[in-house]
């Protein structure tokens, strides 16, 4: 023991570390802030850490170079020993990390922690977050297969709507005039080089931030945040009613972190890592590409935007909610720091919540888009079919050999990209049907090109065999006038 | 101590030690900026597009859309297969052809075509096109890119060379289509 205590004497009296560290461990928190609810932060850093690990391990064996970076994947999984579980570890981490990350943000906005003086501290976290996001999707990038090779294409097709510079842009993000071998590389550059290291800096200066202006104390209601008084209010609560950090609330830390490193490992373990899917061939169309899971919202959102405010709501949206963002501890710098009495923050925070929700809830089974394999796959159910006429019959092969499948469900099977037609004729009268198949409207591209005669009329006339047994289909009042003298139908 | 008019000797050398400094980092800017804006520049004037071969024309029937694969004329050793490019080749008749890109022009995924339904259908977020490449239904704003083509002695060559993106379709500065 004494030896030990001997060269860790001869190590501090040149490295002079042993009392800042001791300083920062013992600095004296709030009582209050010893809680379940100020643990995300250290645990964002630990996974971090873990990412900084298993991110170097990946590399030992990766390639990032177009023709080999989806084999040296394959290698990982299969050839190299736990070379699966290391990246399943990375790719699991990843999502905790943004998980976390998230969840961090909204305690410290619901707590009233961005207000002053934290205000810096909440500014640069921001940019932590955006920082979070940008390693996911170059992360997802150097995975490099169908997914990667196609998500760069929306990647790059979103940069070209930058008016002006567009075009300019997506060479400089791609780094040639199609998505290639400098695309992987330069993908790789950020995701090893420029964000991680940004990453750290910015990591070390939210800590240090954190130590100097202390922990934000428990918010209660009706104690208020003045600029000219609160950091003597700060220094008095934590003399009167404050325990140093170490031990006093660390261990909360230090078990959560634990916790969540060994969920990763078992989901790492129990799930295995995040493909790749097929190789990143172009020549291969028969794929259905879709970003990671905390990007899924996005995918949603921009199939459900109307065409023509796509691209203002991308390039505007995105700026004023990072600027809306970035501005908030300045707008909001002072007052209330409590939940109980800010209704809107947490409304705002459940609205938020709800839509993210609700769009990767969508993007899950993508009712926007056909279903490609309906016309063949999914055959006319039976009592469409009972009792109809030799036309009708026809019609109903015309519906499935035309496609109408693929984005109309008959009892619920086929596509959801238009309205279910299983009680169609109740909605719409045979002239209303022709002209629907014709000339298309809404949604709805026109088939008067593609369809005979013939076909329209065997088409419509099963249309029209699209209503409950007891329900009458919809008439137009007007015909039996129309057609002819005394009002008698023809 | 030296009076407020006269500078002295060391604080003379620090500036010029700075300015110094601010020069070779000037010097040294340029080569380095140039370097890192060199895909942007190489494209210009449509430095990255050529006349591409997609083969005889005898193999894309008339009436018929079929799909075919060229190299991308710009390559360099590490790109592997990404250098390969699919498109849909549209044969009106004769020497009269449609070559669309196999990018929506919505998101740039890859759109295929169903010849029973004569539409263009994209996996992505629902994109639809008619045969003619012309916008039908969904979120694209446009129509199909299309690629410059011609025939020569029975060959089928395009012009590509470039992703095409909403900002700008490759090859297709010609006859920008406006929203069909």
């Amino acid at each position: 023991m004494r030896l030990i205590a001997r060269i860790g004497q001869w190590f501090d009296r040149r490295l002079q570390l042993a009392a800042p560290v001791r300083e920062i461990a013992e600095h004296r928190v709030p009582r209050s802030t010893a809680s379940w609810w100020y643990v995300f932060g250290s645990a964002a850093l630990v996974v971090f850490i873990l990412q900084i690990v298993t991110g170097i391990m990946l590399a030992l064996i990766y390639v990032p170079s177009a023709s080999e970076a989806w084999s040296s994947l394959q290698t990982l999984n299969h050839d190299v020993t736990l070379g699966w579980f290391v990246r399943a570890l990375h790719g699991w981490g990843s999502n905790f990390m943004v998980a976390i990350v998230l969840i961090h943000m909204v305690q410290v906005f619901l707590f009233g922690a961005y207000k002053f003086p934290r205000e810096l501290t909440w500014v640069v976290g921001v940019f932590l977050l955006l920082m979070t996001l940008g390693m996911a999707f170059t992360g997802q990038i150097l995975r490099f297969d169908q997914d990667a090779y196609w998500g760069l294409g929306i990647g790059a097709s979103i940069t070209s709507r930058v008016p002006i510079v567009g075009p300019a842009l997506v060479k400089l993000l791609l780094g040639g005039p199609i998505i290639a071998g400098a695309t992987l590389s330069r993908f790789f550059a950020l995701h090893v080089f420029v964000i991680p290291g940004l990453l750290i800096a910015f990591v070390s200066l939210h800590l240090l931030m954190v130590l100097k202006l202390g922990i934000n104390e428990w918010p209660m209601p009706g104690r208020l945040v003045r600029k000219a008084t609160y950091e003597s209010q700060y220094q008095e609560l934590t003399k009167k009613d404050g325990a140093p950090f170490v031990p006093y609330a660390v261990w909360k830390d230090l078990l959560f972190a634990a916790i969540i490193v060994a969920s990763i490992a078992a989901c790492a373990a129990y799930f295995g890592p995040f493909g790749p899917t097929g190789e990143p061939d172009p020549t291969i169309i028969q794929t259905v590409p879709k970003p990671d899971y905390f990007f899924l919202w996005l995918y949603a959102l921009l199939a459900l935007l109307p065409p023509s405010l796509e691209t203002p709501a991308i390039l505007i949206g995105s700026v004023t909610v990072i600027a809306a963002l970035l501005l908030l501890p300045f707008l909001f710098g002072e007052g209330e720091k409590s939940w109980r009495r800010r209704p809107i923050a947490v409304l705002t925070i459940l609205l938020i919540a709800v839509s993210l929700g609700s769009f990767t809830h969508l993007a899950g089974y993508t009712p926007w888009s056909p279903e490609m394999n309906a016309w063949s796959g999914e055959p006319v159910p039976q009592d469409f079919l009972r009792g109809r006429t030799a036309l009708e019959r026809q019609g109903a092969l015309v519906f499935q050999g035309k496609q109408c499948r693929n984005c109309h469900a008959l009892e619920r099977k086929g596509g959801q990209r238009g309205p279910a037609l299983d009680t169609v004729a109740t909605r719409l009268t045979q002239d209303q049907l022709i002209r629907q198949v014709l000339q298309g409207r809404g949604n709805m591209p026109a088939y008067g090109n593609n369809l005979s005669p013939a076909e329209t009329t065997a088409l419509v006339a099963f249309l029209e065999t699209l209503h409950p047994a007891g329900a009458q289909p919809a008439r137009d009042a007007s015909r039996p006038i129309g057609d002819g003298p005394g009002g008698e139908m023809k | 101590m030296a009076n407020q008019n006269t500078i002295s000797r060391r604080a003379l050398l620090m500036k010029l030690g700075i300015l110094l400094n601010g020069l070779v980092a000037l010097v040294l800017a340029v080569p380095i900026v140039r370097f890192f804006f060199s895909s942007v520049t190489r494209g210009r004037g449509n430095g990255y597009r050529s006349w591409v071969s997609l083969g005889s024309v005898n193999q894309f029937p008339e009436g018929e859309t079929r799909l075919a694969t060229f190299r991308n004329p710009y390559v360099t050793p590490t790109d592997g297969k990404t250098v390969d490019t699919a498109c849909w080749v549209r044969r009106i008749q004769a020497d009269q052809l449609q070559v669309f890109a196999i990018n929506c022009a919505h998101l740039g995924c890859p759109v295929r075509w169903f010849p029973q339904s004569g539409l263009f259908l994209c996996p992505c977020h629902g994109g639809v096109y008619y045969r003619d490449g012309s916008r039908a239904a969904g979120p694209p704003e446009r129509g199909m890119f299309e690629y410059p083509n011609k025939v020569e002695d029975s060959v089928v060559w395009i012009q590509a060379g470039e992703l095409p993106t909403p900002g700008f379709s490759a090859g297709n500065l010609e006859k920008r289509r406006p929203c069909a």
